[in-house]
């Protein structure tokens, strides 16, 4: 059931340069799925709508967010610490399923900030994949998250980075490039990226997850602000229009027109 | 103290003045894990059109100081959907809550169409829109053309069954002169404000941040413009207005019902609190409680 609670800062620290690590405490994380997001409030009710973010792991009462200060809901964000209270509406949206990769080869792409959801999903497939491969995308020099991957036991990790810094030089797919092909993909990141590895997994015929971004107002499915594109008429909307909220925002590669 | 919150709208009675605003709420499915259906006066559904709508291409909704932007262009299922699916759902409240679809269309035989498939529905009212500003054809045109509003009016009220709510847009010179010409024409309410037309730009990428451009602005920002059009409309005609326009608390509401209004509608409200229409009603009640009103009605138009 999705509700709107109080949640409790437990810490909070920045991992990289204006990217924040938030871990909350709330009732809410007992439900939470790899891939799933929350609506986070500013105490400042003049902003009016909650903000989308990635759940980057969880435990039974935890969750662990990574965001980018990226405008002043974030920002204020940034300033909260410890025992301070947030509100939050979740759990929110359909995650990564798990099962294609059940004994299989599965390859994580990760760009930017879309490389948090990842991390939750690359350690519960640690255990259920046969294989786990997951190639960041930075910028730069600037990594965060990176220690984390290559902490799961069973996880390759392999770095892209576009100044070439660090690892591949480039983008995620050259990176993917220099790999054995993968049963199964799944992917967070920019648009133009998830473009990208939507062509390349269906030239090869894999079936890959993307995970999509969308501006939100409601979070839950009624207002009909956050849709996607999708391939067929979708069974809710009766059009080709899917809400990313509520159906995403992981969805099938094949499904979405990105 | 025994306390009176029901009020009529066109011979029918709802158990508190407050129901949702079309297109805030979906089709009240989204919200049953947030808010008791049965608490509610009326729902009112998201815009309901002759056959399934895609609406416009996305960003479709920008944040704005206190308020959002939004230029969903009624997306909807249609109605077939909307008869098979919807309106079953919001038949279990229907005990306590009353059902208030809203309609639109491109062309007034479209408006028909809806009106007359919903004939033999169990459906208590009509909310005609006939103001949303992210529709290009038509819808635009009926709103703030007071000929076209009387026409329009005039023909749905001719093929309705049921009551007819006229639905006005905000982005008028005079909405005195469209709630006469709406009452006119024999509607059987009003209700008000649709949404402003607004625009934000970008400044670092110069471009829109709505892919439609303009969008229509609703939240607390809009509510002193929608308060002070209740008040112009409630007063030009004696039909009954439902407020609505930035409402988020019980205080808002009374403010809605002093300036005139019958009946207030919550919207973007929701966004911020998914349980916002319970918190009204019970501000409302709170408020009655506070200053010896027993009589909710009491309040219709009492500024003075
Ligand atoms: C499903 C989903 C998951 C996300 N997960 C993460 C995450 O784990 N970490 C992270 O850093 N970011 C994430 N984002 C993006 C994040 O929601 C935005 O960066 C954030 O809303 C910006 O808010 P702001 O007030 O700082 O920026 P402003 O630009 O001031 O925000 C203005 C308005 O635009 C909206 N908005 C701005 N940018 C975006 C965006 N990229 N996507 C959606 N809405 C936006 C805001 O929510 C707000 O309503 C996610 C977005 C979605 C849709
Ligand atoms: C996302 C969104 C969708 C809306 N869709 C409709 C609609 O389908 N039909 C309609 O008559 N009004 C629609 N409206 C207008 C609202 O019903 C209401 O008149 C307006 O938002 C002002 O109230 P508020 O400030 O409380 O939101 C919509 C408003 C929003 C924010
Ligand atoms: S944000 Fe309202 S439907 Fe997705």
């Amino acid at each position: 059931m999705k509700q709107k609670v109080t949640a409790t800062v437990r810490s909070q620290r920045m991992l990289a340069e204006g990217i924040m690590e938030l871990v909350l405490e709330t009732e809410l994380a007992a439900e939470a799925h790899a891939g799933q997001f929350i609506g986070l409030y500013t105490a400042d009710a003049s902003r009016l709508l909650p903000r989308p973010i990635s759940i980057c792991a969880h435990t039974d009462r935890t969750l662990r967010l990574v965001y980018r200060i990226a405008g002043g809901g974030t920002a204020q964000f940034a300033l909260y610490g410890p025992g301070m209270v947030m509100e939050v509406l979740g759990i929110l949206g359909n995650g990564y399923p798990l099962a294609p990769a059940a004994g299989k080869r599965a390859l994580l792409m990760g760009g930017g900030i879309g490389i948090p959801p990842l991390y939750q999903l690359a350690c519960d497939l640690s255990t259920t994949a046969a294989e786990v491969t997951v190639i960041l995308g930075y910028r730069d020099a600037q990594l965060f998250l990176a220690e984390d991957f290559r902490g799961i036991g069973g996880v390759r990790v392999e770095i892209a980075t576009q100044d070439g810094s660090v690892g591949v030089p480039g983008t995620v797919l050259d990176a993917a490039g220099e790999e054995p092909s993968p049963d199964v993909i799944y992917a967070c990141g920019p648009t133009p990226m998830l473009r990208a590895i939507q062509g390349w997994a269906a030239e090869r015929e894999i079936p890959a997850w993307l995970s999509l971004e969308e501006r939100m107002a409601c979070g839950i499915g009624a207002c009909l602000g956050c849709v996607c594109q999708t391939a067929e008429e979708d069974p809710h909307s009766h059009v080709r229009n899917a809400r990313v909220c509520t159906e995403g925002p992981v969805f099938a590669a094949s499904e979405v027109v990105l | 103290m025994s306390m009176q919150t029901t009020v009529t709208i066109a011979g029918v009675t709802l158990q508190n003045p407050v129901m949702t605003a079309s297109g805030t709420f979906g089709s009240g499915m989204e919200y049953a894990d947030f808010v008791d259906l049965h608490r509610l006066g009326a729902v009112v559904t998201k815009g309901v059109a002759d056959r399934p709508w895609a609406g416009n291409p996305t960003p479709r909704i920008a944040e704005t100081t206190a308020g959002m932007l939004n230029a969903i262009g009624l997306q909807n299922p249609g109605i077939d959907v909307f008869l098979s699916r919807d309106l079953p759902f919001l038949q279990q409240y229907a005990d306590t809550t009353r059902i208030i679809v809203n309609v639109c269309g491109h062309s007034i035989e479209e408006y028909l169409t809806v009106v007359e498939r919903l004939s033999d529905a169990a459906v208590d009212l009509l909310e005609i829109n006939v103001s949303c500003p992210n529709v290009r054809e038509g819808g635009i045109a009926f709103g703030t053309d007071a000929g076209a509003l009387h026409e329009i009016t005039r023909e749905v009220k001719r093929h309705a069954k049921q009551p007819i709510i006229m639905k006005l847009s905000p982005n008028v010179t005079s909405i005195a002169e469209m709630a006469r010409a709406a009452e006119d024409a024999g509607a059987d309410a009003l209700s008000l404000i649709n949404t402003i037309t607004g625009m934000q730009i970008d400044i670092y990428r110069r471009t829109w941040t709505l892919a439609n451009r303009t969008g229509g602005l609703s939240g607390p920002a809009i509510k002193p413009v929608a308060v002070r059009m209740v008040y112009e409309a409630a007063h030009a005609v004696q039909i009954p207005v439902i407020g609505m326009g930035g409402i988020a608390c019980g205080e808002d509401a009374v403010e809605f019902l002093l300036a005139g209004a019958t009946a207030v509608a919550v919207g973007a409200a929701h966004f911020h609190e998914p349980r916002a229409s319970l918190q009204v009603i019970e501000g409302i009640e709170q408020y009655m409680q506070d200053q010896g009103v027993t009589d909710v009605r009491t309040l219709i138009g009492a500024a003075c």
